[in-house]
């Protein structure tokens, strides 16, 4: 999944962002495009989080996009029923809830209204807004897909969305509802421009001729490639990865998704992986598990496994796609075999749960900031120095050993123990997970908190996107990749204090090393 | 015997080996290219009965130059065995392949078929041929360059042949012509065909035909004791009897701003090529490598780049094989690139790529033993002591073990990790010229 899909999947007749069904060859192009590649990772963007409602309600039906089509009861609506729908491939029943949470948008434009964010949707507000208390109540997905109807229909410019599968070079067309000024007009923006199609032009020396090898034909000059910069936003989760300025590629790669568990509730995954710049081809080894994971939790959630089983599973799962890596490719001179990091955070029912290996790490950032944590222990030389109480962690981390990883994914890893944590937010905030691209230039949770945009949860993508060239800012010395999973937090039974920090529950593998870590946030 | 067909056409592949990672501001970058041919020539056994004027006409010619010059006369046996190996060489000649016999002393006789001609081989002409070797009779002197002007003026009344091939036989130096009238004489004729080189005996010198030989595409080689002639001329018939494709360069493209410091063949046996580019295009030039059968070559190329900032990537260099196409134009086999990546991590920068580390050491064990027995020449014993040391050093090291057996053979040995030798008290000509003639032969990484 590289690219917006503007041509037919199965026959590459071109097809616009709206069509339906291929006119050449027939084919359900929702269907197509999302089997394509994640056939879930094709919930249309436009944002909010109401799939935790949908999970919130009880008796939610089984077939909520019907009910709200009926319910918007516009063609615009129909059509981004459309896209949804495609996750049907796997089931309709296990994707319904994936659909919800596409549709309505509408829960977003209402906390969205709630926040005061949006101009031409604040109309809605009102709606969605006297709405938030009905997230426990039995129709109020009904609701929320009425209301969503309202939004597609006011708000036409966002049928992009019904492309589903988004990996934008240049700010998401598909949120423009949710987060309509991502960008500036202005100078050349390297964020927003990766030249594409024939009439590409040398971003070195200017030169109009580009090899099909992707090098300029005069200064030989490797062009931008489109894993160099990408963006991708979904329903409740998005991501962003950058090369950054001191890496010829890019060797991270991250995937997000959404589905729905057997009950009707929502499931949503990211998943973000660093390759080993050490090892042979961490480019693929990064997507490879990225993607296996993303898979293997999609499946397992989608049939009703636990988060905590389902997320050490597909670590498993990913860290074996890894290792076949290193009989596939040649090993390369001095080298070791394919590999890479791992951190993953899904999110079911209002409940956190994160699972990683090596030093990409997650964090969560309550939305008044006061409880920002870090949740992952990274397997690093420095906090094994520290946790066998040889070094502080200042000393540990000026050593030039601190980075030096201690658990990866990979065959010439001797074993892979998947860390877990589950805990349940009980006031609104946002997960981040992240590779070392961003957490090298502010390690503690309390120095993050300050970058994270105060919007984080409202607007996820574009906090990505800041978070992204925050790194890029302070020099992008390695790859930079952060994902961005919104919570509304709101126990549907027990109302609790906003400002009360995260409740950590007892499943995690590192609780009692998670203690330790309390003092920096 | 190997036979061969137009519709044989090998399969080329090339393959890049190289650290593409550089130190910011560095700005050389080096790969080895091993080219691989494969299904041409040896692989397609075609009846002999397929051969002849069943095709249209001949895939290949032969011209077999021997040295008649007075000194093939002593020992006489010289003589003789130059006749029964020129005798194999006829035998192994295909049927259906144009060949032809020339006798060579300060002046190029031909002795079959004459007339300027070549003959078509069959059971018949090859028997006319080896009776007129009767003819081969030793007197006068020795001048190489009219040999290769004869071979070149026979070869050209076929231009349709497009794999021409020399065999050229001497015991002597080249006496009777100045050296600017020999390359004068390379000069002109060479990538008109190729041609293998032989000394006899110790009288001749290797430079001089290192320098035909090189110059023409081909081996050189010393036949030291005559008598393992005839199983020479048959293994070189037999492998320029297995070309399927003549005229073969490697091209070389480099962005703009770089520059190629160096292409040298470095497997089998070391050869540069840095002075025969021939431009080919905006900042594209080929290098000859000759014809082809089924066979792998490895070429070090060395390519100097404007240095870029770290996290950059630009291609260095496009490798293509191209065959000359009869319209003027050329037919790219196969590619590869080279690429060059500016990193801050000194662990990738400082690493050498093992092929290319290899061939380095292999192309320093050439020049060494060279320097070292020039050296030996001039009466500077400490150095020709220190250079053929590190040669030593260098072919143990490398696992190249037939250059270590003749470098044992002029020297003794001490300790070969030290590269500690002394120089043996009476080493036979032969020895050290052999040593010298097989000096550029090379091995393939170790795995
Ligand atoms: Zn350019
Ligand atoms: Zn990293």
């Amino acid at each position: 999944m590289d690219q917006l899909t503007l041509s037919c999947p199965n026959c590459a007749q071109p097809v616009a962002e709206s069509d339906r069904y291929c006119e050449e060859c027939g084919i359900d192009l929702s269907t197509a495009r999302a089997s394509g590649t994640d056939p879930r990772a094709t919930a249309p963007a436009p944002s909010g989080f109401s799939a935790t409602h949908h999970a919130t309600t009880p008796d939610d039906s089984p077939l909520p996009s019907g009910t709200s089509g009926a319910a918007g009861g516009t063609g615009a609506d129909g059509g981004y029923d459309a896209a949804p729908g495609a996750a049907g491939s796997r089931g309709t029943a296990a994707h319904d809830g994936a659909t919800g949470g596409g549709l309505p948008a509408a829960a977003g434009k209402g906390a969205d209204g709630a926040y005061g964010a949006m101009p031409g949707t604040g109309g809605l507000g009102p709606t969605g807004g006297g709405l938030p208390g009905a997230a426990g109540e039995p129709d109020a997905g009904g609701g929320y897909d009425a209301a969503f109807g309202a939004v597609g229909a006011a708000a036409a410019p966002v049928p992009s969305g019904a492309t589903g599968d988004f990996v934008l070079a240049a700010p998401v067309l598909a949120t423009e509802v949710e987060e309509p000024e991502v960008s500036g007009a202005g100078a050349p923006d390297p964020w927003s421009s990766v030249p594409a199609g024939d009439a590409r032009v040398c971003v070195g020396c200017g030169a109009q001729r580009i090899d099909t090898d992707g090098y300029c034909e005069a200064c030989g000059l490797a062009q931008p490639r489109p894993r160099d910069h990408q963006e991708r936003s979904l329903n409740g989760v998005c991501g962003v990865s950058d090369r950054g300025h001191r890496h010829h590629r890019n060797e991270d790669a991250f995937a997000v998704a959404a589905t729905s568990r057997p009950d009707g509730g929502s499931a949503v995954v990211a998943v973000v992986c660093d390759g080993v710049s050490s090892a042979t081809r961490p480019d693929d080894a990064s997507q490879a598990a990225a993607d296996s994971a993303s898979e293997a939790l999609l499946e397992a959630l989608e049939s009703g496994v636990e988060p905590e089983t389902a997320m050490t599973e597909a670590i498993m799962t990913a860290a074996n796609r890894v290792d076949e890596l290193a009989d596939e490719f040649e090993r390369e001179p001095s080298r070791n075999a394919p590999a890479c990091t791992i951190v993953s955070a899904v999110l079911t029912e209002g409940r956190v749960t994160v699972g990683w290996v090596g030093d990409s790490r997650a964090y969560w950032f309550p939305d008044d900031r006061s409880g920002s944590r870090r949740l992952t222990v990274d397997d690093s030389w420095a906090t094994r120095m520290v946790e066998a109480g040889l070094m502080s962690e200042a000393e540990a981390f000026a050593d030039a050993r601190a980075h030096a990883i201690t658990g990866w994914l990979g065959a010439d890893a001797i074993e892979v123990e998947p860390h877990t944590l589950t805990f349940t937010p009980d006031a609104p905030g946002t997960v981040l997970i992240c590779t070392d691209g961003l957490w090298n230039y502010a390690e503690a949770a309390a120095d993050l908190a300050a970058v994270v945009p105060a919007d984080a949860r409202t607007k996820p993508l574009h906090a990505a996107q800041t978070l992204a060239r925050y790194a890029c800012d302070r020099g992008g010395h390695d790859n930079v990749t952060v994902a961005l999973l919104p919570v509304d937090g709101i126990e549907p039974h027990e109302p609790t204090m906003p400002n009360h920090p995260p409740t950590l529950v007892g499943d995690s593998l590192d609780s009692p090393t998670l203690q330790l870590r309390e003092g920096e946030s | 015997m190997a036979k061969l067909t137009k519709s044989n056409f090998p399969q080329f592949s090339v393959d890049i080996f190289q650290n593409a990672y550089l130190a910011q501001g560095a700005n050389e970058v080096n790969a080895i290219v091993t080219v691989t041919a494969t299904g041409g020539g040896t692989s397609a056994a075609l009846p002999a009965a397929g051969y002849g004027s069943s095709l249209d006409g001949p895939d290949a010619a032969v011209v077999i130059a021997v040295d008649c010059s007075g000194s093939m006369d002593y020992p006489p046996t010289k003589i003789r065995n130059a006749r029964e190996a020129t005798a194999v060489a006829i035998d192994s000649v295909r049927d259906g392949v144009a060949f032809a016999v020339v006798a060579g002393t300060h002046e190029a006789k031909e002795v079959y078929p004459g007339a300027g001609q070549l003959a078509i081989s069959s059971p018949g002409t090859r028997e006319e041929a080896k009776q007129s070797l009767r003819r081969l009779t030793p007197g006068g002197g020795t001048a190489i360059g009219t040999w290769l002007t004869k071979a070149d003026q026979i070869f050209s009344t076929r231009p349709d042949i497009s794999i021409r091939h020399a065999i050229l036989l001497t015991d002597g130096r080249n006496e009777h012509e100045r050296p600017d009238q020999l390359q004068h004489t390379l000069d002109r004729v060479q990538g008109r065909f190729t041609a293998d080189c032989r000394g006899v005996g110790t009288d001749w010198e290797v430079a001089e035909l290192r320098r035909i030989s090189s110059a023409l595409l081909g081996s050189v080689d010393i036949v030291a004791d005559p008598s393992g002639l005839a199983e020479d001329f048959r293994a070189m018939m037999e492998k320029a009897m297995g070309k399927a494709v003549a005229d073969v360069a490697l091209r070389v493209w480099t962005p703009a701003n770089a520059s190629v410091k160096f292409v040298k063949q470095v497997a089998p046996v070391v050869e540069d090529l840095s002075g025969r580019r021939v431009d080919a295009g905006p900042r594209a030039g080929d290098y000859p490598t000759g014809s082809w059968g089924d066979e792998s070559r490895d070429y070090h190329v060395c390519i100097e780049v404007p240095p870029a900032g770290v996290g950059d990537e630009m291609l260095a260099g496009r490798i293509s094989l191209v065959v000359p196409q009869p319209d003027g134009t050329s037919e790219v086999l196969s590619q590869g690139l080279v690429k060059a990546v500016w990193t801050d991590d000194l662990n990738a920068s400082t690493k050498i790529n093992p092929q290319v580390a290899h061939y380095t050491g292999q192309a320093e064990l050439a020049g060494a033993i060279q320097e070292g027995l020039d050296a030996h020449r001039r009466g500077d014993l400490d150095t020709a002591t220190a250079k053929l040391g590190k040669a030593v050093q260098l072919a143990a090291e490398s696992g190249n073990e037939d250059t270590f057996k003749l470098l044992s053979k002029v020297v003794d040995v001490v300790d070969a990790k030290e590269g500690t030798v002394r120089f043996r008290k009476n080493v036979s000509e032969e020895d050290s010229m052999t040593l010298e003639t097989r000096s550029t032969k090379t091995v393939r990484v170790k795995k």
